[in-house]
C-alpha cells in the first residue's frame, strides 16, 4: 500500500442516474487508521458513494482514489485492497458459519497456509468460537452482522467499507459492533462507515454529513457541534410535552423547537436572552417547567440546523 | 358492500393501467399482433413446394409432363438436376422437398406399350408437406395420364371411356378462404383467452410484491369489493379488444359474419368472465408477478392452441384427451364463434356450450373468491 | 388517563414453525398516549402490530382495538384504526392526491370532509406543494409523511406504526413527531415500534420486546427509577481504553462506550467513584470528568437484554 497519509481521497465526485444526481461533486479525504463516518438519511447518496469507492459503480465525473488506486481506472485492483460489507450483509443463509467464511476466503484468494489462522481470528473477533457449525440462518441479526464483518476482512485489507452495518440491529448489538470496529482500527485498519443513526456518528473520528447528494458539513464530531450549529441550543423540560412544543414554537426568539428524547430542544439566536423569555412563555400557559438550560448541540441538532434554511429567521431575531 | 369502495378500487386500477406502458402494450398491441400473425401464419394451404426436376428422357413428351408441374402454383421448380447424386444432394441440403425423375425411354415406352412410370422422391422429414406434395404430384400425373389416354383413343378412333376410378380433388385446392374463415375465429378465441387471463393474473400478485397489499388489507375494504373493483376495468378492456378482434376478422381477413353482433358480444362477455376469473385465481395463488404471468400463459395459450379444436379437430384426438378438452372453456367458445361467424344459427343450437361455460365460470369464481384471504401467511 | 384502554392485549401468541414470534404478550395503550415498542430485529414487533391490525391471525390470546376484538373479528376494528406497515404501503404510481383520495374512499370519508382535512394534514406535513407528484418520486421522509397523512385522513382512534421513521432524515422525522403529538389532545392512541432510542424516550410508555416477550413496560421515568443501580459517565479522549480498563473492576457490572463517553453500571455511584478514579489514574489513562448521571433508555435496555442473555 502507498505511503499516503490519506487512504481514501475523493475529489468532485459526481454520479448521475439518468436525470437524477445521486452524488453531487463531493470531496473529502479519509486518513489511515481512522474511523471515517458518512452520516445522512436514506437516499442521501451514502450507499452510492461507497459503491463507487469499492469499484462497483462507475463515477459520472470526478476522481476517487482508494489506497492510491484510481477506482474508475482499476476497479479490480481496488477490490484486493478493500473489504466491503454491504447493507444486507450478503451472507448465505443456507451455509454454516464456517462455510460462509471459507467461501469468502476463497473469493478473496486468502492463501491456503494462512487460512486456518484467519478463520480462527475471524471467529474469535466475531465471538462465534464454538459456533462454526451453526447454520447462518439460525443466527440472530447481531451475530450475522459480526459474521459478515468477519467475512469482509479475512484477507486483512487495509481499508474496510461498511454500508449501514447496524441497520435494524438492537442497541446492545450495535454498541458491541462498534467495539469491534474500534479493535480493527487499533490494528491499523481504516474504517469507512455509513449510517443514518446520528448517535453512532459520535464513535467516528471524523464525519461527513451528507444530504441529497451534497456534503453539508465535515469534521470531527466536536468540530461539527461547535462550528456548524446555527444558533444555540436550549434544553427544556416541561409537562405536558405536546403543548409545551407548541408554546415554544410560538415564543419570539425561538427559531425551531422539537421533541428530543423526553424533553424539548429549542434553537435560539442567543441563549442568555432567550432563557427568561422561554420560561415566561411556558409558565403563562400553565405548563410545569423543569430543567431549562443551554446545552451543547447533538449531531442531530447540527444536521437539522444545516438542512433547514432558517438563517433568515435567525437574523431577524437578533 | 360499498359502492364507494368498489369505485375507489376501480379508479385506482385504471390510473395504474394508464400509467404502466407494459399494460397498455398488452392491451392494445398484443391482441392485434397475435391476430395478424396467427391469421397469416397458420395457413393450411401449402403452395410453392420447392421442386427439383431430373429429366432423363429429354423428349417433347417428358417436357409436356414437366411443364404441368411448372405451370401449377403448388410447385416451384428450383433446380434442374443432371444426375441422381445431384438430386439427392438437393434434397439433403433442403433445397427441394420433392423431386420428380422422368426415366430414360419414357416417351418410347408410352408410345409402344402405353405404359410408363415416373418417379417422385420426397423429403419426408416434414411429413405433412411431403404428404401434400405427393398428393399434388400424383394428381398432376394422373391428369396427364388421362390426357394421354384420351389422346390415344382419339388417335385410334375409339370413343372416350369413362375412367374406372375418378380422381377427387382434395378440398384445399380451392377453398383457401374457407380455411382462413375457420381459423380466424379460433384465433380470436386464443387472443381473448390469453389477454384476458394475462391481464388479470398480475393484478393481485403485483400488490403483494410491491407491499401495498399488506396496507390494503388493514382497511375495511372487503375481498369481494377488491375482486369486483379490480376486475371491472379489465372486463371493459377485454370487451373492447373483442370488438377490435371481431372487426379485424371481418373487415381485414374477410371472414364472413352471418350471426348477430348481440349474440357475439353476449357470448364473449361470458367467456371473458371465465378467463378473467382464471387469471384472478392464478394471481391469488401466485407469490410473484413473474410466476403468475407464466402460469397464465401456460394455462391459456397452449391448451387453447392445441386442444380447443381451432386447428386440430377434437374428434381426431385420442379419447382420454377428448375428455380433457371438456374442461377447456376455449373448446366451447371456438364452437360458439364458428357458429356465430360462419353459420349464423340461433342461440339454442349453442345452449350446451353456453351452459358449459357458465358452469366453468361459477366454479372458477368460487375458487378465486375462496382462495383470496385478507391475511398474511 | 382515566378512560378505558384503546388497545388491550392479553396473552397474545403467534408461532412460525418452531419459532415463538410473539409469546404471551400482554399490555395496554390508553387514548391520548404514545406507546413505544422497542426491540431488536426478530423480536416480534412487526408480528404483534400485524395481529393488532388484523392482517395476521393470532394463535391464541386476545386483543381488542377501539373496543373491537381483533382476534375474532378484525373487520369491525378496521374502521377505527390505521396501520402503517414497515414497508411503504402506498401506490408509487399514484400521485399524492390520488393516494389520499383512495384511502379516504376506502374508509368512507366523503369529499366534503376529505378536502379540508387533507389540506390541513398536507400543510402540517410540508407536502402541500407536492400534491400532483407521483408518490414514487418523493424522498423517503416525504413518503413516510404521506403515509401518515393517509393514515389520518379518516380520523382514526388508534394508530399502529411499524418503524415509521426508519432511515428518514431528521427534519422529516421531527415533522412526523410533531403531527403525532398534535393528535394526542384528540384522544388518539398511538402504538409505535421503533429502533431509535431517542424516540423511545419521548413515548409516554415504553415496552422492550425480546424474543416475543415484554421485558419491561412502563414510563421511561419510572423505569429509570427502578434501574437496579446507577450510572457513572466518564468523558475521555479515548473512551475505549477507559472501558477496557474499568470493565474488569469488580465494582463495575458492565461498561459501555456511548459516543464520546463511557457509561459504567455500578451499584452505588458515590461510593464507587473514588476507587474507579484511582484506577484510571494508576493506569495513566486520561479522562476529563466522571460523574453520576441518570440512566438513559439505552442503559435500561443493555441491562435488561444482558440479563436475558446470561
Amino acid at each position: 500500500m502507498s505511503q499516503n497519509a490519506s487512504s481514501v481521497v475523493v475529489e468532485n465526485l459526481t454520479k448521475r442516474f439518468g436525470s437524477f444526481t445521486a452524488v453531487d461533486r463531493i470531496s473529502f479525504a479519509a486518513r489511515r487508521g481512522e474511523i471515517f463516518g458518512f452520516l445522512g438519511p436514506n437516499g442521501a447518496g451514502k450507499s452510492t458513494t461507497i459503491r463507487i469507492l469499492c469499484g462497483l459503480l462507475r463515477p459520472t465525473s470526478g476522481q476517487a482514489r482508494v489506497a492510491g488506486i484510481d477506482v474508475a481506472a482499476s476497479p479490480d485492483a481496488v477490490r484486493q485492497q478493500i473489504g466491503y460489507m454491504s447493507q444486507k450483509f450478503s451472507l448465505y443463509n443456507d451455509l454454516r458459519v464456517v462455510e460462509n467464511l471459507r467461501f469468502f476466503a476463497g473469493l478473496y484468494s486468502v492463501p491456503a497456509r494462512d487460512l486456518p489462522d484467519r478463520l480462527a481470528w475471524a471467529l474469535r473477533m466475531a465471538g462465534l468460537e464454538g459456533r462454526e457449525q451453526f447454520p447462518t440462518r439460525a443466527l440472530a441479526v447481531g451475530w450475522k452482522q459480526r459474521l459478515a464483518l468477519g467475512c469482509a476482512v479475512l484477507h486483512r485489507p487495509p481499508i474496510v467499507f461498511l454500508d449501514e452495518p447496524t441497520s435494524g440491529v438492537d442497541p446492545v448489538s450495535r454498541r458491541q459492533f462498534w467495539d469491534l470496529i474500534h479493535h480493527m482500527v487499533d490494528e491499523g485498519i481504516t474504517v469507512f462507515v455509513t449510517t443514518h443513526y446520528m448517535d453512532e456518528a459520535e464513535y467516528c473520528n471524523r464525519l461527513v454529513l451528507i444530504d441529497r447528494g451534497r456534503i453539508v458539513a465535515m469534521g470531527t464530531p466536536t468540530e461539527l457541534k461547535n462550528r456548524y450549529m446555527k444558533g444555540q441550543l436550549l434544553l427544556v423540560e416541561c409537562e405536558p410535552l405536546g403543548p409545551g412544543l407548541e408554546a415554544l414554537r410560538g415564543t419570539p426568539g425561538v427559531v425551531d423547537a422539537a421533541v428530543f428524547g423526553s424533553s424539548l430542544h429549542a434553537v435560539v439566536a442567543d441563549a442568555q436572552s432567550a432563557l427568561p423569555k422561554v420560561r415566561e412563555c411556558l409558565e403563562a400557559k400553565r405548563l410545569r417547567v423543569g430543567r431549562l438550560e443551554q446545552i451543547p448541540p447533538s449531531l442531530e441538532d447540527v444536521f437539522v440546523s444545516l438542512t433547514t434554511s432558517r438563517e433568515s429567521k435567525l437574523e431577524k431575531t437578533v | 358492500m360499498s359502492g364507494r369502495r368498489i369505485l375507489a378500487m376501480t379508479r385506482k386500477e385504471v390510473i395504474q393501467i394508464r400509467r404502466d406502458p407494459l399494460s397498455l402494450m398488452v392491451i392494445i398491441a398484443l391482441p392485434l399482433i397475435q391476430l395478424l400473425i396467427f391469421g397469416y401464419a397458420v395457413n393450411l394451404d401449402i403452395k410453392h413446394i420447392p421442386l427439383c426436376v431430373y429429366d432423363r428422357d429429354a423428349t417433347q413428351t417428358s417436357q409436356d409432363l414437366l411443364k404441368r408441374f411448372q405451370a401449377t402454383d403448388y410447385f416451384r421448380v428450383v433446380h434442374l438436376a443432371d444426375s441422381y447424386r445431384d438430386v439427392v444432394r438437393q434434397i439433403d441440403y433442403g433445397v427441394c422437398t420433392v423431386a420428380v425423375v422422368v426415366p430414360p425411354q419414357f416417351s418410347e415406352r408410352l408410345r409402344s406399350n402405353g405404359q410408363a412410370s415416373v418417379q417422385a422422391l420426397l423429403d419426408a422429414s416434414d411429413a405433412n408437406t411431403a404428404n401434400i406434395g405427393m398428393a399434388y404430384a400424383l394428381s398432376i400425373v394422373q391428369a396427364y395420364s388421362e390426357r394421354v389416354q384420351i389422346d390415344w383413343r382419339e388417335r385410334h378412333g375409339l370413343a372416350a371411356v369413362a375412367a374406372a376410378v375418378t380422381f377427387q380433388p382434395r378440398t384445399w385446392f380451392n377453398e383457401d378462404l374457407v380455411s382462413m374463415a375457420a381459423i380466424v375465429p379460433g384465433v380470436v378465441a386464443i387472443v381473448m383467452a390469453v389477454v384476458g387471463a394475462f391481464l388479470t393474473s398480475l393484478t393481485i400478485a403485483r400488490e403483494w410484491e410491491r407491499g401495498t397489499m399488506e396496507q390494503l388489507i388493514s382497511t375495511p375494504v372487503g375481498k369481494l369489493e377488491i375482486q369486483i373493483g379490480k376486475l371491472a376495468p379489465y372486463f371493459v378492456i377485454g370487451m373492447m379488444d373483442t370488438a377490435v378482434c371481431a372487426g379485424v376478422a371481418v373487415w381485414w381477413f374477410g371472414v364472413p359474419f352471418r350471426g348477430s353482433w348481440t349474440v357475439l358480444f353476449g357470448c364473449s362477455m361470458l367467456f371473458l368472465v371465465v378467463v378473467m376469473s382464471l387469471g384472478y385465481l392464478i394471481s391469488v395463488t401466485s407469490t410473484s408477478q413473474l410466476g403468475a404471468s407464466q402460469l397464465a400463459m401456460l394455462a391459456t395459450f397452449l391448451p387453447t392452441f392445441l386442444l380447443s379444436g381451432f386447428l386440430f379437430p377434437i374428434e381426431q384426438m385420442p379419447v382420454p384427451v377428448q375428455w380433457v378438452t371438456r374442461v377447456l372453456p376455449a373448446r366451447y367458445f371456438v364452437f360458439i364463434l364458428r357458429n356465430v361467424f360462419l353459420k349464423g344459427t340461433s342461440v339454442r343450437s349453442m345452449a350446451g356450450q353456453l351452459a358449459a361455460l357458465a358452469i366453468i365460470a361459477v366454479v372458477l369464481i368460487t375458487l378465486a373468491t375462496r382462495a383470496f384471504h385478507k391475511k398474511l401467511e | 388517563m382515566n378512560s378505558s384502554p384503546a388497545i388491550i392485549v392479553s396473552a397474545l401468541s403467534k408461532r412460525f414453525g418452531e419459532v415463538r414470534a410473539v409469546d404471551q404478550l400482554s399490555f395496554d395503550v390508553h387514548p391520548g398516549e404514545i406507546f413505544g415498542l422497542v426491540g431488536p430485529d426478530g423480536a416480534g414487533k412487526t408480528t404483534a402490530l400485524r395481529m393488532l391490525a388484523g392482517v395476521l391471525d393470532a394463535d391464541s390470546g386476545s386483543a381488542s382495538v377501539a373496543g373491537f376484538d381483533v382476534v375474532r373479528d378484525p373487520e369491525g376494528a378496521k374502521h377505527h384504526l390505521s396501520y402503517m406497515s414497515q414497508r411503504f404501503g402506498l401506490y408509487e404510481d399514484l400521485t399524492v392526491d390520488e393516494n389520499i383520495r383512495f384511502c379516504a374512499d376506502l374508509f368512507g370519508v366523503t369529499r366534503k370532509k376529505r378536502e379540508p382535512r387533507s389540506a390541513e394534514l398536507l400543510a402540517a406535513a410540508g407536502l402541500s406543494d407536492f400534491r400532483t407528484r407521483l408518490a414514487g418520486n418523493l424522498s423517503g421522509g416525504m413518503k413516510q409523511k404521506l403515509g401518515l397523512v393517509c393514515a389520518l385522513i379518516h380520523t382514526p382512534k388508534v394508530i399502529l406504526l411499524d418503524e415509521p421513521t426508519n432511515g428518514v432524515d431528521p427534519v422529516s422525522r421531527r415533522d412526523f413527531w410533531r403531527i403525532l403529538y398534535s393528535l394526542l389532545a384528540g384522544g388518539v392512541a398511538i402504538l409505535n415500534s421503533t429502533s431509535y432510542l431517542d424516540e423511545a424516550e419521548r413515548c409516554h410508555r415504553v415496552g422492550l420486546l425480546y424474543q416475543g416477550r415484554l421485558l419491561f413496560c412502563d414510563e421511561p421515568g419510572a423505569l429509570k427509577k427502578k434501574f437496579p443501580g446507577e450510572i457513572l459517565a466518564v468523558h475521555a479522549p479515548e473512551p475505549a481504553r477507559v472501558r477496557d480498563l474499568l470493565a474488569k473492576a469488580d465494582a463495575v457490572r458492565s461498561a459501555l462506550v456511548v459516543g464520546d463517553r463511557v457509561h459504567l453500571f455500578v451499584d452505588a455511584a458515590a461510593r464507587r467513584l473514588p476507587e474507579l478514579r484511582a484506577r484510571l489514574e494508576a493506569a495513566g489513562v486520561a479522562y476529563s470528568s466522571m460523574q453520576s448521571v441518570a440512566p438513559s433508555i439505552e442503559d435500561l435496555f443493555v441491562s435488561a437484554l444482558e440479563g436475558e442473555r446470561s
